[in-house]
């Protein structure tokens, strides 16, 4: 293993990827959903991933999280392989489903990872506790999800997601479902809760604001296949309601959507990249 | 403490939502006696006014005749029960009536039943497990479990009691009820094992991924996933079984010839009816009571199970 020397000197980077491809086998040819994606996230960095639908980006989420296999290149999550670090629980997940449980209280949803990984009563009882007070449903403990709204839902699919103190969290669009006031709430929230844990974030939306107010970088796909265009670092300091009326929040917008119109010179560049190697194909 | 802040609530809540469903039941418990209370109304109704020679469409009779032998009045069924029992029907005494009678064939049908519902479902429940634990399992059994079905019942339970006959093993001994409560179980473990199998594949895909992303193996996605999920799909499957095995007995009863239970005491009143046809009812009665039995204990399990019902409370 080629990570051996960084492993044992610095922590490894969150995520890194090299080369990822992904080809999903239809019944008459296949698809390629992801091509040459070279990434690397950092310790404790918040990196949102966005483009139109069918651009890979829930797919390469699910790379990372070795719910997908990929077809070529080389995926580590903490200088692990996917499947290691999976096994591992070194991150967590959370969907644009909340996924709970119905049957199970809201304390024993965010305890149920911890129950499948053997941990004894009391200190999940006390884990549970924490997450809960850290997502502000200490009061919810008791109930059962289905009488609980879509955001509260949402916020214990993140608790759970961060019980085993996860160094990743992966998350597919977790607010896609919720009304907009609901939305910048619980992003103001997320990013209070990523800072709070330390951890890193992968966070997949359809949202230009939402990806510009969490991230430290955006990184821009295309589809058709599946590659990244443009990565935009965004700088806007600590977050609060008031970044949500920044002049460099809307600069940062801006620069963020014309790399999905692909009217920026890099991506430009890729897209020739990308023609010359499929005339190199033929 | 926040617990004990929370405790009094939720205790309320909880005693609210039992309320509830208390309520709920009983008043579907006071719909079913307004439905037999219907039910006898028609039956009298017809009986009076209805056609003296039933009504027929192109020569078949669709409606029977209204005679006391084809339609005896309620109030004569209802005697019927505590009629003496004539010698030579059941081997019970002179001081038996036939409400005894009755009570005792279905508590001995009921019996051999219940053991057929629970081999029944065990199996089904197995050959489920099997069918989800194995893909190959699935394509391999689930043509051989809905073609044991087309099996005509009658034809099969002489061969079944045949093949079991003196067959014992350390303090088990195949007896001929053994045959009827084996039969019974041939048709409850269908709808078990049909209703599991569609239960076990019911959770989300959000939910799979999630128990992936947990490293959770079969063993454990089985018990905290599955089996939970896959409760609205087994109630209504454990309510068929349960009404097949019952039929299943009472047709086993019949064709195998064994005596004590109520399919053979339907058959021994049918055979005397010319005198007194209101026995007959008697006894279908106490098989329909029998299956309403049946599918009381399988309510109470369905109550006992309800928090694992889909959408609970308010969504």
């Amino acid at each position: 293993m080629s990570q051996e020397t960084t492993t044992s000197e610095a922590p490894p980077p969150a995520v890194e990827l090299s080369g990822v491809h992904k080809t999903f086998a239809l019944r008459r040819g296949s698809v390629v959903a992801l091509e040459g994606i070279d990434l690397m996230i950092g310790r404790g960095e918040f990196v949102s991933l966005i483009g139109p639908s069918g651009c890979g980006k829930s797919t390469l989420l699910r790379v990372i999280g070795d719910l997908l296999p990929p077809t070529g290149g080389e995926v580590l999550v903490n200088g692990k392989s996917a499947r290691r670090a999976r096994l591992d629980q070194d991150y967590g997940f959370a969907f644009q489903q909340a996924g709970l449980l119905d049957w199970r209280t809201v304390q024993a949803n965010v305890e149920l990872p911890l129950e499948l990984h053997g941990v004894d009563r009391g200190k999940r009882q006390r884990r549970a506790d924490e997450l809960l007070q850290l997502v502000g449903l200490s009061d919810f403990a008791k109930q059962r999800p289905p009488q609980l709204s879509g955001g509260m839902q949402q916020r214990v699919a993140i608790a759970r997601a961060l019980a085993e103190s996860p160094a990743l969290l992966l998350m597919d669009e977790p607010f896609g479902a919720l009304d907009e006031m609901t939305r910048e709430h619980m992003q103001t929230e997320l990013v209070r809760i990523a800072g709070e844990t330390g951890a890193a974030v992968v966070f997949v939306t359809h949202s230009i604001p939402e990806a510009v107010f969490l991230s430290n970088r955006v990184v821009v796909m295309s589809p058709r296949p599946g590659r990244i265009t443009e990565i935009v670092p965004v700088d806007l300091g600590e977050r609060t309601d008031d970044t949500r009326e920044a002049p460099q929040f809307y600069a940062a917008i801006t620069q963020v959507r014309e790399a999905l119109r692909g009217r920026a010179v890099d991506a430009t560049d890729d897209v020739v990249a990308g023609i010359e190697r499929a005339q190199g194909a033929l | 403490m926040t617990t004990g802040v929370n405790a009094h609530p939720r205790f309320a809540g909880q005693q609210h939502r039992l309320r509830l469903r208390l309520g709920r039941w009983a008043g579907r418990g006071l719909l079913v006696l307004v439905g037999l209370v219907v039910l006898g109304a028609i039956w009298e109704a017809y009986k009076s006014w209805g056609p003296a020679d039933g009504v027929s469409v192109f020569g078949a009779r669709v409606l029977p005749r209204t005679s006391d032998e084809a339609m005896p009045h309620l109030s004569t069924i209802w005697h019927a029960f505590g009629a003496q029992e004539v010698g030579g029907a059941i081997t019970l005494g002179p001081t038996k009536t036939v409400l005894d009678s009755v009570v005792s064939a279905a508590w001995h049908t009921l019996r051999w039943a219940g053991l057929g519902f629970a081999i029944g479902v065990t199996v089904g429940f197995l050959l489920a497990l099997l069918m989800d634990r194995l893909a190959v399992f699935e394509r391999a059994l689930l043509p051989y479990v809905v073609l044991s079905q087309t099996v005509p019942l009658i034809a099969l339970a002489p061969l079944v009691s045949k093949w079991g006959q003196g067959w014992s093993v350390g303090p088990f001994t195949w007896e001929r009820s053994t045959s009827v409560s084996i039969i019974a179980a041939y048709l409850a473990f269908f709808p078990v094992a049909v209703g599991m199998t569609r239960g076990l594949k019911s959770p989300s895909a959000v939910h799979a991924e999630y128990f992936r992303c947990c490293a959770a193996g079969w063993w454990k996605t089985l018990i905290r996933l599955k089996l939970p999920s896959s409760v609205p799909f087994l109630i209504p499957a454990l309510r068929l079984a349960a009404a097949a095995a019952v039929v299943g007995s009472i047709v086993a009863e019949i064709s195998i010839g064994l005596e004590g239970g109520i399919g053979r005491l339907i058959l021994e009143y049918s055979q005397q009816a010319t005198g007194d046809p209101s026995r007959v009812y008697a006894a279908v009665i106490g098989a329909a009571v029998l299956g309403l039995l049946a599918a009381a204990i399988v309510t109470a399990v369905d109550f006992a199970l309800w928090r694992y019902h889909r959408g609970t409370g308010a969504r």
